[in-house]
């Protein structure tokens, strides 16, 4: 994870990069792409940040019983369907919230990709709006896969 | 049960937060991910069941790979086409390898650990020895002209635009599908993979094909992430302070310290990781 120094001028990789360029206007679609990464990733993690201070908050048990680590470890313990996660974050319970940050943190990619296929389509780049949608369709069926097991 | 320590929760929190703040800012500075240093920490010596420590881990690669990525897009330093392109593979890869991983046992996920880990360490070498030198102008490619996947970028040493062209992208669809799998079977964002795949088979330069590969990780991860997930792989007890730790690890390692050029130091590094993977080999193999 490096942060390359800053080029002074952006490079287009696409070509509305270009056209924009010679604008004022900064807002390329390589911006908007790194603004709604950099979003996502701060979002979730000051949800789990805040879920796990919660949850010792309301355990004070658990700086001192080492049992309560192997039930919060059992495999069966773990919400792992959407409405369960939902219902335990409307319970402000500490680990719901946890899971609802790591959930917007496996989004995070998904919404790329749906950002990226609005930008192909707004360039008429079929070819790419095409291969774009590949993609989504394939994460969406991951998640629907995943589901049915 | 996930865990077999005999620890209080707030301990167990607090050792997993540091644990990854190691990992990350050592993944930062070797150019690996988090995950390939994590998960044998994770599984060796918190005895966290290896379930558990590569669902913690996918989803701490989805936040590495994406808050680098920010930073490398808005350089224009990934080639965000190419990307879109290969993510076809690296997707449908990785759903093939978090589908298997609900199949195979512990032991063989050990076993391959262990073997992706010596490789990695191996490509680690080798990208000491090669560094630069002048690149070969790749044959025109009939694919990469339609698509239009060639690219230039900004770069900081000469001061100038360097233009490059792609060739071959159907040679790295199919071995991005093996990164995937990887990634998918392992929670690794199996960079070590990837990386080759577009310097040497494809012909993209170095910083591009890093660039490229790390915006390309947090997609990959997250197809596998959801199938974990539904799984009931990703304890949030685990992943949650590994998301946190590995991600605030990383970002130190990025922003306060240069990349670690030293050769005797990095070598020192490759020993200790193929230490590492042949714990994890004999553990695959003994159980």
């Amino acid at each position: 994870m490096t942060e390359p120094a800053e080029p002074p001028s952006p490079p287009e990789t696409t070509t509305s990069a270009a056209v924009a360029r010679d604008e004022v206007v900064p807002l390329t679609p390589e911006l908007l792409i790194s603004q709604l990464l950099r979003g996502g990733v701060l979002l979730s993690l000051s949800l789990v940040t805040c879920g796990m201070v919660m949850t010792f908050f309301r355990h004070p048990d658990y700086f001192s019983s080492p049992d309560a680590l192997q039930r919060l470890t059992a495999p069966d313990s773990v919400p792992h369907r959407l409405p369960d996660v939902f219902e335990g974050v409307m319970a402000v319970r500490g680990q719901s919230f946890v899971m609802a940050g790591l959930l917007v943190m496996i989004t995070v990619p998904v919404l790329r990709v749906a950002l990226s296929l609005g930008i192909f389509r707004a360039q008429k780049d079929r070819a790419f709006a095409a291969i774009t949608t590949g993609v989504l369709a394939l994460l969406l069926l991951a998640f629907l896969l995943g589901g049915v097991e | 049960m996930a865990v077999a320590l005999d620890a209080t929760p707030f301990n167990f929190v607090a050792i997993v937060l540091c644990v990854s703040v190691g990992a990350g800012l050592l993944g930062s500075l070797l150019g690996l991910g988090g995950g390939l240093i994590l998960i044998p920490v994770l599984t060796l010596v918190l005895k966290v069941d290896i379930r558990y420590a590569v669902g913690a881990s996918i989803v701490s690669v989805i936040a590495t790979s994406s808050g680098a990525a920010a930073a490398y897009v808005r350089d224009g330093l990934a080639n965000m086409r190419v990307a879109m392109f290969l993510e076809l593979a690296t997707v449908a890869g990785a759903v093939t390898g978090a589908m298997l991983a609900g199949m195979v046992g512990g032991r063989a996920l050990y076993f391959l650990f262990g073997a992706v880990m010596a490789y990695s360490a191996l490509a680690m070498l080798r990208k000491l020895r090669e560094d630069g030198g002048p690149r070969q102008e790749p044959p025109p490619d009939a694919v990469a002209d339609r698509l239009g996947l060639h690219g230039s970028y900004y770069d900081v040493s000469t001061g100038g635009e360097v233009a490059y062209r792609v060739h071959r992208p159907l040679v790295g669809l199919g071995l991005m599908y093996i990164a995937g799998t990887v990634s998918g079977l392992l929670g690794i964002g199996s960079g070590a993979l990837k990386v080759p795949a577009m310097d040497l088979a494809m012909g993209l330069p170095i910083k591009v094909s890093t660039a490229t590969s790390n915006f390309m990780i947090g997609v990959t991860a997250a197809a596998s992430a959801g199938i974990y997930f539904a799984r009931g792989d990703i304890d949030p007890f685990i992943a949650g302070p590994v998301c946190v730790g590995v991600t605030l690890g990383a970002f130190a390692g990025s922003r306060f310290l240069t990349k670690l050029k030293s050769g005797s130091l990095r070598m020192l590094f490759v020993a200790v990781l193929l230490w590492v993977s042949y714990e994890m080999l004999s553990k695959g193999i003994h159980g």
